[in-house]
């Protein structure tokens, strides 16, 4: 056993009191907007698609905007290889994000908002749409304005990135903006906007119902709260469960590894792969003061045991990249195809080994300059693969 | 008006006639007809009052829009990662097997496609596959028979 600090813990949140919904709505619209938002800021929740922004100042900075019109937008457009938490949550509590987008709305100015489902979920629109027209009678028999559309995604990993998603829903190709302007001041037809992950949201709503200082007892420092976990590969339990932020990746995989476990992607295919050495000084939680590595995460956990070729691995992933570049940029254009064919001059023999350095060279350029995160994060599964498993790489 | 101008006509005046209906027309008619024709592209852009070519270039952005012409099922394999680990190779051979097709070919009789695809969210139960919009799990080789089996039957 190793002496972590750090405790794995299961906690059941997400996927309960959604029947409270008319409850913690008709509360929350009673309340102030600065009282809400003060919460949320105090209770430290961060973004949970994988970028970790503070909830809170996301909902503050578009409420202060000068504006006839503003957005919100729930991102169902999960498409990060080894993500399916969202797919949960929105067939098992979808009132609790439907109620929580209200709120949000309540808080912003908005009246409209919107769900953008990946094409990939096509099956969840039916249901989806009788538990929105559910919640927009309610709406109605209380005197609350607020309507919710989805928008249906076609098949494009990059309408993940919330302002390809905004070019999505307004009918052109899903290629990402330069950021700044940012969505929270121009965001969906230029308007303020404010773009949360699903699962962020269902968070707002275990804030709205027990304050912030019960979210905040739970994770750790810069990690507050607790986050779902999509965990596959060579598990024997594989699934989606909710943990309390801050665990070791040890202690993660003592629970869920299949006793062999050689490596674990955290964060998808644009995440890192840690290798065993590094699990005990790993910590699975947003970018801050603690002892080791901490890694954020979108909750992609994938296991690898040693049965598994790294080399195909990373093939897997740059085919991936390769085919969801939007190819609006040219480092992250041609550099994935780069990538995935160096690798693979570098596997035939036809390039020697030391190759895999210029390579990582040029997705470490593809992580200054890439127009957005894709193509930035291409560097992070490349160099973690290629740097600890060398030998796989070449023979 | 022939069949596709009806739909076009009937699918603009439900969604309404602005930039940002576009990608639900396209997604209508992707849905009836299966895949995009340049004529149905021209038509919707003389609906919108678009460029062509603006119409093309958002509909050409995504995978799902498909633009040759493909069967009354369309069969997408996941092919990512975890769905690679445990044996999507072993289900797209069955499948090959059972309908005499490669990836990215429509038997001849117009009713069935067989496509890989980018992660479909079902890593943990994986392999995944689509048949059009419904969702199959675990899949074995022997599972997969017996699907297609059933689809094979199908008469609508």
């Amino acid at each position: 056993m190793t002496t972590s600090h750090y405790q794995l813990k299961r906690v059941d949140l997400i996927f309960k009191n959604e029947n409270d919904w008319k409850q913690i709505l008709s509360r929350s619209l009673k309340r102030d907007q600065t009282d809400i938002v003060n919460s949320l800021i105090s209770s430290e929740l961060k973004g949970r698609g994988g970028a970790g922004f503070p909830t809170g100042l996301k909902w503050k900075l578009t409420a202060e905007q000068e504006a006839d019109t503003r957005y919100i937008i729930c991102n169902a457009d999960e498409g990060e290889p080894g993500t399916f938490k969202d797919r949960e949550i929105l067939s098992q509590v979808p009132l609790k994000v439907l109620t929580a987008m209200a709120v949000c709305g309540y808080v912003i100015g908005a009246t409209e908002g919107f769900i953008y489902l990946r094409g990939e979920y096509k099956f969840l629109e039916k249901p989806l749409n009788n538990a929105i027209k559910e919640f927009e009678n309610y709406c109605n028999d209380i005197g609350f304005h607020f309507s919710i559309k989805i928008f249906m995604g076609s098949g494009a990993y990059i309408c993940g990135e919330e302002t390809a998603l905004m070019e999505s829903m307004e009918g052109h190709r899903g290629e990402p903006r330069n950021k700044p302007p940012y969505p929270t001041n121009n965001g969906y037809l230029g308007k303020p906007t404010v773009v949360n992950n699903v699962e962020t949201l269902v968070h707002t709503y275990t804030i709205f119902k027990y304050g912030a200082k019960k979210f905040k007892d739970l994770g750790v420092q810069y990690s507050r709260g607790t986050k779902l976990f999509s965990i596959s590969g060579d598990t024997p339990i594989p699934g989606i469960y909710e943990l309390e932020l801050g665990m070791s990746l040890q202690d993660f995989v003592d629970e869920f590894g299949d006793g062999d476990t050689k490596a674990v992607q955290v964060g998808g295919a644009s995440g890192f792969l840690v290798p065993r050495k590094r699990f005990a000084e790993t910590i699975i939680g947003y970018k801050g003061k603690l002892t080791g590595i901490s890694l954020p995460t979108g909750g992609s956990m994938m296991l690898f045991n040693s049965s598994r070729s790294m080399f195909n691995v990373l093939n897997n992933y740059l085919d991936f990249f390769q085919e969801e570049s939007c190819g609006q940029c040219t480092p992250c254009r041609v550099g994935c195809q780069q990538l995935l064919k160096g690798i693979h001059a570098v596997k035939r023999g036809e390039k020697h080994a030391s190759y895999l350095k210029k390579l990582i060279k040029l997705s470490e350029t593809m992580e200054y300059t890439a127009k957005c995160g894709l193509g930035q994060s291409v560097a992070n599964s490349f160099s973690s693969i290629v740097e600890n498993f060398w030998e796989e790489m070449v023979f | 008006m022939n069949s596709t101008q009806s739909l076009i006509s009937e699918l603009v005046s439900q969604h309404g006639k602005k930039r940002t209906s576009l990608l639900p027309i396209l997604q209508g008619v992707v849905e009836q007809e299966k895949f995009l024709t340049e004529f149905s592209m021209i038509e919707i852009a003389k609906a919108l009052d678009l460029p062509a070519s603006d119409v093309y270039g958002t509909a050409s952005f995504y995978s799902f829009l498909e633009h040759k012409k493909m069967g009354q099922f369309i069969i997408r394999v996941c092919k990512t990662i975890t769905c690679d680990m445990k044996g999507k190779n072993q289900i797209l051979l069955a499948i090959q097997d059972m309908l005499k097709i490669n990836i990215g070919e429509t038997t001849p009789d117009g009713k069935f496609s067989l496509l890989q695809t980018n992660c479909l969210g079902w890593c943990h139960k994986a392999p995944a596959m689509l048949i059009n919009d419904e969702v199959f799990t675990e899949v074995t080789p022997e599972k997969v028979r017996e699907i297609i089996g059933t689809y094979m039957k199908r008469n609508d």
